[in-house]
């Protein structure tokens, strides 16, 4: 039998070692007086331990598909399967959940919180986990070395560089140890050099067996990754492994 | 909806604040409803306490019984005669009348002329039974008493004096064992009148009155027909029935139908009382609202403080919730905030009420008969849980429907815009 029947008779799919399982996936945005259709069919499989770039210009819908895959946005339809669970018809608390525990997200302007610390602000998905002090305590010490900020931990956001403001966030991205690290044009806002750091952080943390997928347009960058996945007006145009 | 309050808890101290003079205004809006809410319930309780203070100043859940006419036909006998009860009816009521806590009977003189040295003073007597005494709430000022048996039993020519007629008559002297004229014969002064508040009379107000022991009343004047019959139920509710009871009694020895509710006019103070509850409480209602109301006032400036901290931390509930936080890991912090300000308010409104309300109380009153009246502004615990009661529902008002705002906030679409 075939999945897509699988699906039908509503039979549990097989296990296997995706982390993304997406196909005919589409997402349309009706604002009322205008529908626009960001992805327009969308098969994407991606394996534990892959490093994915996303490439594209903007308006291709990759930010759709990001949004989608971290379990922001649901997909008018088609399958989704997030490590083996279906992610479709979940409940907003079980959304919140599976962002939490399976998904870490970077973004291009940081989005860390402002008004608390370096600190706290990769200790926040810990909270929401519901971990103990002490084993907050130990990850988010254990992760700000790991991104090389083990002297910045109380400063506030607004007292670090760019670069630094990058690394919190990606120290909070791993904070619950997700499954997969959605990072969305994560060396937008920074000068070279750091985006360089930043993207060679990203390949450390891929060498250590994380499971990537960055956005970016930079093809310079794009080209770091050993999988470049290219995508045109809600498409994927090309998929290339290097 | 409150999963994890600990949590709620440290979101809450997490959240970012807002700017200082925003919060002060409004912190000071709500202190000022609060303010007013409860000096006007203060007012009110103060208005009621002195109400009912000077309502029981004539006497508590009594009934005064005049004699009157029959208006029905009765054995047949006509309407239209005269019912007059005499001394020795006070007796007959106290033994047959059931429930009945005590009775007295009046005799009055309106136009006495009390002489003390070379000063005569025109005023009123009235002869009475030793019940009267606790009934009327005549109490004797330190140093003097009230009427004795032994008083009743020799017809003794003992005076107990009201405030007013003591102090026209003795001026700044102690008139307790002093004697005076009443009509010409000479009176002893056992007592007088602790000043008290008296809102209803029937023979003018008890400050200006002698009281004289029945029995020396009837010596002297050679009546003994009542001028009043005052009754005092065991339960105030009781008092139906021991009006109708006593009608009963003197119906059957002066011949009328007990049904006959005007062959004794009657006044019955606790269905005064009643009334006057009522109307104190509908006062104090009134009040409350328009306290409540401003408080409303301060309570929309929270709300819109809050719409504004939602506004401004849109993409930070964005983050929030793409970190993984639950609808209401969001909204609580939201509503705790609200409270916040609100409690905060509330409290300084009732610092500042407490502080209001002692410096009023140190106002001296007496002379004025209107401040009198209004009494002393009072704070009483109902009054600051009222107030805590309508914060405390304002505030969670004022913070909820922001936060709702706020949870339905879709995280995509904050953090797309870059």
């Amino acid at each position: 039998m075939s999945e897509a029947a699988l699906i039908d008779e509503g039979l549990p799919v097989p296990a296997r070692g995706d982390i993304i399982h997406m196909s005919g996936i589409r997402k349309v945005y009706d604002t009322g007086k205008v529908t626009v259709e960001a992805l327009r069919g969308i098969d994407l499989e991606v394996s534990l331990g892959e490093m994915v770039a996303l490439i594209g210009p903007s308006g291709s819908g990759k930010s759709t598909l990001m949004n989608l895959i971290g379990c922001l946005d649901t997909p008018t339809d088609g399958h989704y399967e997030l490590r083996g669970e279906r992610v479709a018809g979940l409940r907003r608390e079980q959304l919140a959940e599976i962002r939490n525990r399976r998904v870490g997200f970077v973004f291009q302007s940081f989005n860390l919180l402002p008004q608390i610390s370096a600190y706290e602000n990769v200790e926040m998905p810990m909270l929401f986990g519901g971990l103990s002090r002490r084993k907050r305590r130990e990850r988010v010490t254990a992760l700000l070395e790991r991104v090389g900020l083990q002297d910045r931990m109380t400063h506030k956001p607004t007292e670090l560089s760019g670069g630094q403001m990058q690394r919190v966030a990606i120290a909070r991205a791993m904070a619950m140890e997700p499954d997969i690290l959605l990072a969305d044009e994560p060396t937008g806002n920074l000068d070279t050099s750091s985006g360089g750091d930043i993207m060679s952080l990203f390949s450390n943390l891929w060498e250590q067996g994380c499971t990537i997928l960055v956005i970016t347009h930079d093809r310079a960058l794009a080209r770091r990754a050993p999988r470049q996945v290219e995508m045109r007006d809600g498409l994927i145009t090309s998929d290339i492994r290097s | 909806m409150l999963s994890r309050p600990l949590l709620v808890f440290q979101l809450f101290l997490r959240s970012s604040r807002v700017q200082k003079k925003r919060a002060i205004l409004t912190v000071a809006a709500i202190a000022w409803g609060s303010l007013s809410l409860l000096l006007l319930l203060s007012f009110g309780e103060g208005l009621k306490r002195q109400l009912t203070l000077a309502n029981a100043g004539m006497g508590q859940n009594i009934a005064v019984m005049w004699p009157g006419e029959t208006t029905m036909p009765w054995n047949g006998m006509p309407a239209g005669r005269p019912v007059r009860p005499r001394i020795e009816d006070v007796a007959l009521v106290a033994s047959r009348v059931e429930n009945l806590q005590a009775v007295t009977g009046e005799m009055r003189s309106w136009r006495t002329a009390y002489t003390y040295g070379k000063r005569t003073v025109n005023g009123r007597l009235t002869g009475a039974n030793l019940a009267y005494g606790d009934m009327r709430n005549h109490i004797a000022e330190a140093g003097g008493r009230w009427l004795n048996p032994l008083d009743e039993r020799y017809r003794r020519r003992v005076i107990f004096l009201g405030f007013e007629l003591a102090e026209d008559l003795f001026g700044d002297e102690d008139p307790v064992g002093r004697s005076l004229l009443v009509d010409n014969t000479p009176y002893a002064v056992v007592g007088v009148m602790k000043e008290k508040m008296q809102m209803g009379t029937y023979a003018g107000p008890d400050a200006g009155h002698g009281v004289i022991p029945i029995s020396t009343f009837e010596a002297q004047y050679g009546r003994d027909r009542l001028s009043v019959l005052v009754v005092k139920p065991e339960r105030p509710e009781l008092m139906p029935a021991v009006l109708l009871n006593v009608r009963e009694v003197l119906g059957a020895k002066y011949g009328f139908d007990p049904a006959d509710e005007r062959a004794m006019g009657t006044w019955d103070t606790v269905e005064g009382a009643k009334v006057l509850t009522n109307m104190l409480v509908g006062i104090q209602m009134f009040l409350g609202i328009i306290g409540a109301l401003t408080l409303i006032v301060g309570g929309i400036g929270v709300a819109n403080i809050m719409y504004a901290v939602v506004k401004e931390r849109t993409r930070e509930i964005g983050v929030k919730m793409a970190l993984g936080a639950r609808r209401s890991w969001i909204t609580g912090p939201l509503v705790l905030e609200g409270l916040t300000y609100t409690l905060l308010g509330g409290v300084l409104g009732l610092v500042m009420a407490v502080g209001l309300v002692t410096l009023l109380s140190l106002l001296p009153t007496e002379g004025n008969e209107a401040l009198e009246m209004l009494g002393k502004p009072t704070l009483s615990v109902e009054i600051a849980l009222a107030n805590a009661l309508v914060l405390g529902t304002i505030g969670l008002l004022a913070g909820y429907f922001p936060a709702r705002r706020a949870a339905s906030v879709d995280p995509a679409e904050t953090l797309r815009y870059e």
